[in-house]
């Protein structure tokens, strides 16, 4: 059977032709006005940021240059030697970075326990009373804003130098960072486990022992694993401040102009995080993988 | 796993014929028990490591107790939040000002830079698996690099203020962006693509009115997502010289002008919580209330 299409009335047709062309150009209005915004903004933003494309142009060849400096000369013939030369201070450096990381293993696992904590307090599903939710929520709510360096800042002046400071600061930040999400998970959890013990008389402990808790371990697993992985590149600036771990040494590299130095060490930070990121991605998977089975 | 071992104890008292329930169905109890002990030392392990870690930083109680005090002295210097003076305010106020400048500019250059690179790293526009692989490692390798790390870069190479800030700004967020960028596509539904394809649409043609349409939201969600962090990421970028607040964060607390710094931290937190509201107002006016 074929079928035709009925040609619409002139007039239907002109109409519906003369709103689609309106509705167009009010999309296109709409945009153009968004763009002139943000262009306009950009430009507000590049004055106040100092950005000077002169000074860029004239001194953008510094940075391959940088980048060339850090690498030592590595000829074929004397490849072992080089190399080893050029990573002299390898013990000293893999000490610092597993310092390092003891450090965000350290802090992340600190202020999980502590978010996994509030977060019951700061949660709509879970929460005690109307006064503690809100104490809750606003502790959290200072802990992530201030960003963790700036707490390192301070506990350096009170707790001295070295990575406890570090710790204490990734700790902080991390429990509201995760406190947040945490909290998120638990009002998302299914009410039924809940109600139900708290119907046959359960305490409220033991409705987040048995109701809440076996509904959000894996999600909270795999948010304390990504903030580990934050955590880790945190870790390595906090060195910074005099914070311990690999950045004092960056740092000080730095500031001495010893480049392939800062070659060697930002090239164990890289591999470090990357093997980091690809272990804590697998473990990911895994707990998503027996999420989706149970 | 813990409750699992807990409700089998419950259990046992309950039902006297667990054992000839476990006998019958030896196997199915053995692998239990298997991934039991596991878990168990899994977790043995990971407390030791936690301990040594504790240990390892010169943590004792009575260090923690001294410190706390002693930051309680601090905490008390820093009441009231005090600029100092109002010329103290201004430049402050400058140097918030200044901050949220940097991170506007770096974060719409990064985006703008990352945009290319995210459709070459996407596995579905780019077939060549050099290509996408090459680039996905390159974002990699530049995701691996903290933006402070980048800003001490770039103060080497155009000098200490703003500019080396805003330029380890678009560094840092160019390898997130990338990698975000590169997702969003490669999820992007093939569909309308196809049918551009078969409709006679150039790969160009397919690319602009198959794909974009369809990722805009989302990138720009993403955005604003990274403006909110940036202007946390660039008041701490002045530690290094680069710029910003951070500069006189920095100052007042090696100076140990403590109402200054709390002036400054109540400033910061105020700007960020306001960027915060914006961008999330403006988020749900673009995407709706979805999550990023």
């Amino acid at each position: 059977m074929a079928t035709t299409i009925q040609p619409l009335p002139d007039e239907q047709n002109a109409r519906l032709q003369s709103q689609y062309a309106m509705t167009l150009a009010q999309k296109r209005r709409q945009m153009l006005l968004g763009s002139i915004i943000v262009v306009l903004l950009v430009f507000i933003a590049a004055f106040g940021a100092e950005v000077d494309p002169h000074k860029f142009v004239t001194n953008f060849w510094k940075f391959p240059r940088y980048f060339f400096d850090m690498t030592p000369h590595i000829g074929l013939s004397t490849f072992y030697e080089d190399v080893t030369e050029w990573y002299w201070g390898l013990g000293k450096w893999l000490k610092l970075m597993a310092e390092t990381l003891l450090i965000a293993y350290v802090g992340t696992v600190t202020g999980a326990v502590i978010a996994f904590v509030l977060a019951f307090f700061a949660s709509n599903s879970m929460a005690v009373s109307g006064w503690s939710k809100f104490a809750a929520r606003r502790f959290l709510e200072f802990c992530r804003t201030v960003p963790d360096i700036v707490f390192a800042l301070m506990f350096v002046v009170s707790f001295g130098l070295g990575p406890f400071p570090g710790v204490l600061a990734l700790a902080i930040h991390t429990s509201g960072a995760l406190g947040k999400l945490f909290s998120e998970v638990i009002d998302n959890i299914d009410m039924k486990p809940v109600e139900g013990l708290r119907a046959s008389g359960a305490s409220w402990s033991q409705q987040v022992r048995f109701a809440a808790v076996p509904q959000v371990l894996s999600n909270f697993t795999s948010y304390t694993l990504l903030r580990f992985e934050i955590n880790v590149r945190g870790a390595a600036v906090m060195g910074f401040v005099g914070a311990g771990g690999i950045g004092q040494l960056l740092i000080e590299y730095v500031r001495k102009f010893y480049y392939v130095d800062v070659g060697a060490v930002l090239i164990i930070i890289i591999l470090t995080v990357m093997m980091i990121d690809y272990g804590t991605e697998k473990i990911r998977h895994r707990l998503i993988a027996k999420e989706g089975m149970s | 796993m813990n409750n699992r071992s807990s409700s089998q104890t419950s259990l046992r008292d309950r039902f006297p014929e667990l054992g000839e329930m476990r006998e019958r169905y030896a196997e199915a109890f053995i692998g239990n028990r298997r991934d039991e002990v596991k878990a168990y030392l899994l977790i043995a392990a990971l407390i030791s490591l936690y301990v040594f870690g504790l240990y390892y930083v010169g943590f004792t109680p009575m260090m923690l107790i001294n410190g706390f005090g002693k930051f309680g002295i601090v905490v008390k210097a820093m009441m009231p939040p005090d600029p100092g003076s109002w010329d103290n305010a201004i430049v402050f106020m400058r140097g918030v000002i200044e901050t949220l400048a940097m991170a506007f500019f770096g974060t719409v250059c990064a985006a703008f830079l990352a945009l290319p690179f995210g459709f070459l790293a996407a596995r579905n526009i780019v077939a060549n698996s050099v290509i996408h692989h090459a680039v996905r490692r390159l974002l990699d390798i530049i995701r691996g690099i903290d933006t402070l790390i980048w800003a001490l870069i770039w103060v080497g190479v155009v000098g200490l203020g703003p500019f080396a800030g805003v330029l380890a700004i678009i560094t840092s967020d160019f390898g997130a962006f990338g990698k975000l960028f590169s997702e969003a596509i490669e999820a992007a539904d093939q569909k309308p693509v196809e049918g551009i394809v078969a409709s006679g649409g150039s790969r160009l043609e397919s690319i602009r009115f198959g794909i974009i349409p369809q990722i805009l939201p989302v990138l720009l969600g993403q955005v604003l997502y990274f403006f909110e962090s940036n202007t946390r990421t660039t008041t701490i970028i002045g530690i290094v010289g680069a710029g910003g607040i951070g500069l006189y964060l920095t100052e007042t607390i090696r100076t140990y002008l403590w109402e200054e710094t709390s002036f400054i931290i109540m400033l910061v937190l105020i700007t960020v919580a306001a960027i915060d509201l914006i961008s999330s107002k403006l988020r749900v006016a673009i995407i709706g209330s979805r999550p990023v």
